[in-house]
């Protein structure tokens, strides 16, 4: 196993299931033979603040916060907060996004806008960022709740641990009666990622 | 066999494989996840106490019987058990009491950031400070130990990004041979009158010079030599962020904090060319470092606020920063109350009767963020009523009126109905609101003495809020609807008239609480394209479940999001065009 730690950074909006999306990420890449450190605030994740989840896995893992900056991957849930917490990733990492706007309470009151164009915005400073469909590829899959399931199946394209492990992990994490939902929601992400 | 544990819950687990018996806390962000956990574990008593010096109380009374006790709580809640904690230190204990408390340096969810490192210092009472989750597993467990073999009890301080963690952990079994619990007296020791005291005060001092000479040789303060230009002391979640910041660095890395091995420190100070304490908020280590006379360099350096990063140790070793150029500003995204909970129409109340709120601890407090915008103090839990008192009394009558207490049920119960009873009997004549929404909801609903559950689950005896007040003497108690505004305005404007002590109930409970019966959501509602003028008036009680859509109508509309909205009935309310009904 090489030194190199992986940084991956969870973030959106409370509310939004990131807690449960990085407790699976931790589980596979542990089951996968790597040590593994996730950090996160929960304080205000239920009443819709913007939520940000760090998870680094490697041969050993320090600090469970993922350094400013070199963030290998941003998984994003939103694209403001995706917007938002680009500057922890390091230059050339990659962005999976989900393509979905929720409004704060500013916008919701009228008061400023939502921002336009922040996928362009995002792809135009970080080049590898794929943009996913969660919502409708998750109805396709055969329930909208599996959007972070078709997320995660597109990142894990992106990391080198063995699909076996995914699954393994989801089988541990997700309800009985939601799993096949989501074991086909995240094959339909990986033929994406 | 493995598994990847928070700190919280690595420390449940240390606590049953210790053979704890009792555990008890008053919830608290982030140390509330630890009893969430010791639940799984029937060999252990878990419960919430009404507050954090009643926990503390329940683990003494169980240690000074001889069982292994656990007691939890936020950082702030080391204030609220103080007293008992000052002289259990003098008392010493039986079966073995940690006393886990949980920091929160750049205060994530909390009013302040006190570093409780002070607290052991001040009272006493070893400290240990794990750096990840198997290290809270194994501390918890050293930590028992030390507590029977030293006679004292012992306190293990986490933070934030500690509790909240995950890591790897390996886990054990729980010990085998504990003696049962049984009947002790021994009044010397446990009857603190000045002269049994006295003669403990001796014993105290002298436990913490011998646990400083032993922490020299305890492997949980461990020195890592590697380049000696630098030599970092450090402890806790700072240590894993040195280590990445600064991976070539020695270190010596302290597992007890209190107290400290001064020999060991001298030792690795006379090793290395330059030394440095890494530690978050106060210079706890540092100033103690100094005192014995060894040269080091810390605060000047590192902030005496907020928490660290691997990213600000490295910025303060004057190292490169590699995070990118940060984006435009864009709009923030602060947590707001629930579709449908009912704390928004008193809120929404209280800012059209201009009222002066005396606010307190709980999800009610972000009553404060606009548009509500209806609080105007907030200092900690249960201050809400004796500081309504304190302007009560100073007030001119005209404003006097304005004054109106809001509580949480939990928070009342905690330590508000102290300042009730000091109403009454001082004659203050303020308005006093309980926000009885049936649970403690701020820190992920748990149960609490007016809720009928206990911690376990199992049905109790709950509460009853009127029949407490008429108790305490307050002659007029209210109980509203907090979902109908007419009776919102109406009650709390006559209350507020009155120039004496009035209590008003509301009854409507907290809108994520999941057990069966008790709340139920209404139909969902939705604005009627036709009838909605774009007055904006429903916008007011910033429900997020309705948006303003600037690009419907002709002035722009309002809008609900079927999914969002909990049918509170609120918004209709408000809406004089009769354009919010029942959606279809
Ligand atoms: C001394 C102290 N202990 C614990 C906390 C953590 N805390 C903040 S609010 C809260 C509970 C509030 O419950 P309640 O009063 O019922 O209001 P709700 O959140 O249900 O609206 C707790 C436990 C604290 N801030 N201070
Ligand atoms: S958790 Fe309950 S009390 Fe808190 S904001 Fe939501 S509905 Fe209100
Ligand atoms: S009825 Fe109105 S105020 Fe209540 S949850 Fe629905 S949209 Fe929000």
């Amino acid at each position: 196993m090489s030194d190199k730690i992986t940084n991956i950074l969870l973030v959106g909006v409370g509310g939004q299931g990131i807690l449960l999306a990085a407790e699976i990420l931790s589980e596979t890449f542990m089951l996968a033979g790597f040590d593994v450190k996730k950090s996160e605030i929960h304080g205000m994740s239920q009443r819709g603040g913007s939520v940000v989840s760090h998870v680094r896995y490697g041969k050993e893992v320090f600090s469970p916060m993922v350094p400013e900056g070199e963030g290998d991957i941003l998984f994003g849930f939103e694209l403001m907060e995706s917007y938002r917490y680009l500057s922890l990733l390091k230059p050339g990492g990659t962005v999976i996004v989900n393509d979905l706007c929720i409004a704060p309470p500013a916008v919701l009151l009228g008061q400023e806008p939502y921002p336009e164009g922040l996928a362009l915005k995002i792809q135009e400073l970080c080049p590898d960022c794929l943009l996913v469909d969660g919502q409708n590829i998750a109805i396709e899959a055969g329930n909208a709740r599996a959007a972070n399931t078709v997320l995660l199946g597109a990142v894990s394209k992106r990391l080198d641990v063995e699909e076996k492990y995914w699954l393994e992990a989801i089988e541990k994490m997700v309800p009985k009666k939601a799993l096949a939902v989501n074991l086909k929601a995240f094959q339909l992400g990986r033929s994406l990622g | 066999m493995k598994e990847i544990l928070s700190g919280n819950e690595a420390i449940a687990r240390g606590a049953y494989e210790a053979g704890v018996k009792v555990a008890c806390a008053y919830p608290g962000t982030p140390s509330t996840e630890i009893l969430e956990n010791t639940i799984r574990y029937q060999e252990i008593d878990s419960s919430w106490a009404t507050n954090e010096k009643v926990a503390l109380e329940v683990g003494i009374g169980a240690s000074f019987v001889g069982a292994r006790s656990l007691v939890t709580m936020k950082h702030v809640g080391v204030n609220v058990a103080a007293d008992p904690l000052f002289t259990l230190s003098y008392t010493g204990v039986n079966g073995g009491l940690l006393l886990i408390c949980a920091d929160d340096p750049e205060l994530h969810s909390s009013q302040n950031e006190q570093d409780s490192r002070n607290y052991a210092k001040f009272a006493k009472i070893p400290m240990l400070e794990p750096a990840d989750s198997q290290e809270c597993l194994e501390f918890t467990k050293l930590a028992y130990e030390i507590s029977e073999r030293h006679d004292t009890p012992v306190m293990l301080r986490t933070t934030t990004r500690i509790s909240h963690s995950k890591s790897v952990v390996t886990l054990g079994e729980r010990v085998a041979a504990i003696a049962e619990p049984k009947l002790a007296r021994n009044a010397a020791k446990f009857v603190m009158l000045p002269g049994n005291a006295r003669g403990r005060h001796y014993v105290v001092e002298d436990r913490i010079t011998t646990l400083s000479k032993e922490g020299c040789s305890m492997s949980i303060n461990r020195m890592e030599l590697r380049d000696k230009k630098i030599g970092v002391i450090t402890a806790g979640i700072s240590y894993q962020h040195v280590r990445e910041a600064l991976p070539e660095a020695s270190v010596l890395k302290l597992g007890m904090v209190f107290p400290l091995p001064f020999d060991l420190i001298r030792e690795f100070a006379s090793k290395v060319d330059k030394l440095y304490v890494v530690e978050e908020l106060d210079a706890f280590i540092e100033d103690q470092v100094k005192a014995i006379g060894i040269p080091v360099t810390g605060k000047e350096i590192i902030s005496l606020c907020g928490e660290l990063t691997p990213g600000r140790v490295r910025k303060a070793f004057g190292l490169p920063e590699n995070a990118q150029g940060t984006v435009e500003k864009l709009p923030g995204r602060p947590p707001n109350m629930c579709p449908g909970c009912p704390h928004r129409g008193v809120f929404y109340t209280l800012k059209q009767l201009n009222a002066y709120v005396s606010g307190d601890i709980g999800c009610y407090t972000l009553g404060f963020m606009p548009p509500l915008s209806a609080m105007d103090t907030c200092v900690c839990m249960g201050a809400s009523i004796g500081m309504a008192t304190g302007a009560a009394k100073v007030l001119p009558p005209e404003e006097r009126k304005k004054v109106v207490a809001v509580i949480g049920d939990s928070t009342f119960l905690h330590t508000g109905i102290n300042g009730l009873m000091d109403m009454v009997y001082n004659k203050g004549a303020a308005t006093v609101i309980i926000l009885d929404n049936r649970i403690t909801a701020m820190t992920g609903r748990q149960e609490n003495p007016g809720s009928g559950h206990t911690l376990m689950n199992e049905p109790t005896n709950a509460i009853d809020f009127p029949m407490l007040c008429q108790a305490i003497g307050v002659k007029n108690i209210r109980t509203i609807n907090p979902l109908d505004l007419d009776e919102c305005q109406r009650v709390i404007a006559e209350e507020m008239e009155r120039p004496e002590t009035s209590v008003i109930i509301t009854d409507k409970p907290c809108v994520l609480i999941k057990k069966e019966g008790v709340f139920t959501p209404g139909k969902p509602l939705a604005v009627a394209e036709d009838s909605c003028i774009g007055c904006r008036a429903c916008l007011k009680i910033g429900c997020p479940a309705i948006e303003w859509v600037p690009s419907s109508g002709k002035k722009g509309q309002a809008k609900i999001d079927p999914l969002l909205c909990n049918g509170c009935d609120v918004c209709r309310q408000l809406c004089k065009f009769s354009a919010i009904q029942e959606a279809k």
